[in-house]
């Protein structure tokens, strides 16, 4: 306690240099922040109706009644990308729990059991992993047709072998390190030895990962929408309301353009924070 | 297009360096043990897309023949196509037979052989992702060798390059549509007719991919700038380019080749995102228009077909390595 006030005695005229070195973390947390309240409540910023058609008013350019300007269908962009923020960051989100959980189980079980069992998940995952995610994804919306559940589940199965390998690699190393062996001689069951002494260790990494994943999921997410096997119009997903905007952009290029700098705000956002996370992890600092 | 992470790089699947470190046999055994590998896991996903169909609920027939009723004559072409009356491992080995001989069935969708189908659109695909390719591989050089362990170009790199990659890949399409083709109308909207019409979707599919590459190939390049050799490069008198194009590039390639190998994949399916935005022909639009159809005899075979490329690349990267890097191949004894 006594080293902590010392420092931050020793820094205090030098906030602002800390401000400006993170001026990249700080602006990212504070717009997922900005998302985070968008998906819960959309219409906090917006009064207008994402899903009503409204003809008379299609295709206005962007001015100070609708920000965004209005679609094809007369419908305010600006409430859709806020609307659409709900779809975009469940899918990806979901997508990500689905891998993170049965990632880990399998890369769990894979690094305890060794053996043959280990041999058998390794081998199906490298199969797996001959297949790009995106690919995987569209096989396994064949069978399932599209949709919203649909395409979280694909993406979701696509992600799970590099949270599998990542988790079975650690829990390889936690099971030979010294602590286990010692809780070993304890006598404690092999339960719990698992639960409560491996797995939160061979998890550690996750988290983070998860984070650092969850940006390439959106944008996977937003591809396969697109692409039409996502969520169905009208639902103002930001994938989907690009392949609208596509077909208008001779007319009216804001349709195609708001909802694509949503995306890749978030994204990079969140890659932001999942780097600096994953640096802090690693003890090494980020140039 | 998953372009994913370069946090992933640490768990390549195949051909990571500790792999390569780890071998002790000869040359030729170790490219016939990479191949052979490379065999098992083709015949695990031909395996795996016939146990999909096993698997999948509904009756077969009606998996094949995607979102139509079968017809009594369909029906019975399908059942003496796949064997459907005999047991299920003669149906099996009769498919893994069909494949061999490069026979992907017939499409009851699109009434037509599959194979065929998939040849015919190969060659638009293949332009697209090696054009993409040489992009991704232009700007990564580029980049990382001008601003490799220099603090300023490097910085304002690390930023274009956050961004690149966090840019949907059809997107960045979309944008480069609306600036280039529309408004100055300096490329064509859409379709494949000349080279020109490449440009555009070869750059948006081939950035990100550049912007991935190029920060794992800096990294490399400054560890290689740090070592003993570049000092003594840089007594030779050297200028500071030559040391890093024809000294410390190589050193940095590596772990690069190896992520371009395996981001290669990512490339061909995020063809199939940029096909559709710019109206372009190709597999990808066969894919698409299989998936929404639910033509499982196309998706299957893209699916197969896309793993072949997979193992086909990973293997040469792998072999890439015994080329770049001669410690590798005095280290087998």
């Amino acid at each position: 306690m006594t080293f902590q006030t010392s420092v931050s005695r020793k820094h205090r005229w030098h906030v602002l240099p800390l401000l400006l070195n993170n001026a990249g973390l700080i602006a990212s947390f504070i717009f997922l922040v900005l998302v985070a309240s968008v998906t819960i409540s959309p219409d906090l910023l917006s009064s207008y109706d994402p899903i009503a058609a409204d003809p008379i008013q299609a295709q206005l350019p962007p001015t100070y009644e609708h920000w965004f300007g209005t679609d094809h269908l007369g419908r305010d962009v600006f409430s859709r990308v806020l609307h659409g923020a709900r779809y975009s960051l469940l899918i990806g989100v979901s997508a990500m729990l689905i891998a993170v959980v049965v990632g880990s189980l399998l890369g769990l079980l894979s690094g305890l059991a060794r053996g043959f069992v280990d041999e058998i998940i390794t081998r199906f995952l490298d199969v797996v992993s001959a297949f790009p995610d995106l690919l995987l994804a569209l096989v396994l919306i064949s069978f399932t047709g599209p949709g919203t559940f649909n395409l979280i589940f694909a993406l979701g199965v696509a992600s799970i072998p590099r949270f599998a390998r990542v988790v079975r690699g650690q829990t390889f190393v936690v099971a030979e390190s010294g602590y286990v062996e010692q809780a070993k001689t304890f006598g404690l069951s092999r339960t719990t030895l698992i639960w409560r002494h491996i797995l939160p260790h061979a998890i550690e990494q996750v988290p983070i990962l998860a984070t650092i994943g969850l940006g390439t999921a959106i944008i996977s997410a937003a591809g396969l929408s697109f692409l039409g096997m996502g969520p169905q119009p009208p639902t103002p997903e930001w994938g989907a309301m690009l392949s609208e905007g596509r077909n208008y952009l001779r007319n009216a290029w804001w349709i195609g353009v708001w909802p694509g700098l949503a995306i890749t705000l978030t994204v990079i956002s969140v890659s932001v924070v999942g780097r600096r996370w994953q640096a802090a992890f690693e003890g090494r600092r980020l140039v | 297009m998953t372009l994913d992470n370069p946090a992933f790089i640490d768990e390549l699947p195949l051909g990571s360096p500790s792999r390569i470190v780890r071998f002790r046999h000869s040359l030729w055994s170790r490219v016939l043990g990479r191949v052979g590998s490379g065999v098992v896991v083709l015949w695990a996903a031909v395996t795996l897309s016939f146990a999909s169909l096993q698997i999948a609920p509904g009756n077969i027939v009606n998996l094949l023949v995607g979102d139509q009723l079968p017809t009594p004559e369909v029906e019975a072409a399908i059942r003496a196509e796949w064997g459907l009356d005999e047991p299920l491992i003669v149906q099996y080995l009769r498919y893994l037979w069909r494949i061999l001989h490069g026979d992907f069935g017939r499409s009851y969708v699109l009434q037509s052989d599959v194979t065929s189908l998939i040849l015919s659109q190969l060659w638009p695909t293949l332009k697209l992702t090696s054009a993409a390719l040489v992009v991704a591989i232009v700007f990564a050089v580029t980049a990382a060798v001008l601003t490799a362990g220099r603090r300023w170009p490097r910085r304002l790199a690390s930023a274009a390059e956050l961004v690149l990659v966090s840019t949907p890949s059809f997107w960045l399409g979309i944008v480069l549509l609306f600036v280039f083709s529309f408004t100055l109308k300096l490329f064509p909207v859409a379709g494949d007719k000349n080279f020109s019409s490449l440009v555009l979707p070869a750059l948006s599919l081939g950035l990100s991919l550049g912007a991935v590459v190029s920060q794992v190939l800096r990294q490399g390049l400054e560890n290689a700038l740090e070592e003993p050799f570049a000092l003594t490069v840089r007594s030779w008198g050297c200028s500071d380019l030559t040391l890093r194009l024809r000294h410390c590039l190589r050193h940095a390639s590596l772990p690069a080749v190896t992520l371009t190998g395996w981001l290669v994949g990512g490339l061909l399916s995020g063809a199939v995102i940029t096909e559709q935005v710019f109206g372009r022909p190709g597999l990808g639009k066969v894919t698409v228009d299989a998936v929404l159809g639910k033509d499982l005899p196309v998706v299957l075979a893209v699916a197969i077909f896309s793993a072949l490329i997979y193992v086909v690349l990973s293997t040469l990267v792998d072999l890439l390595y015994l080329f770049l890097d001669p410690r590798l191949r005095t280290r087998n004894r």
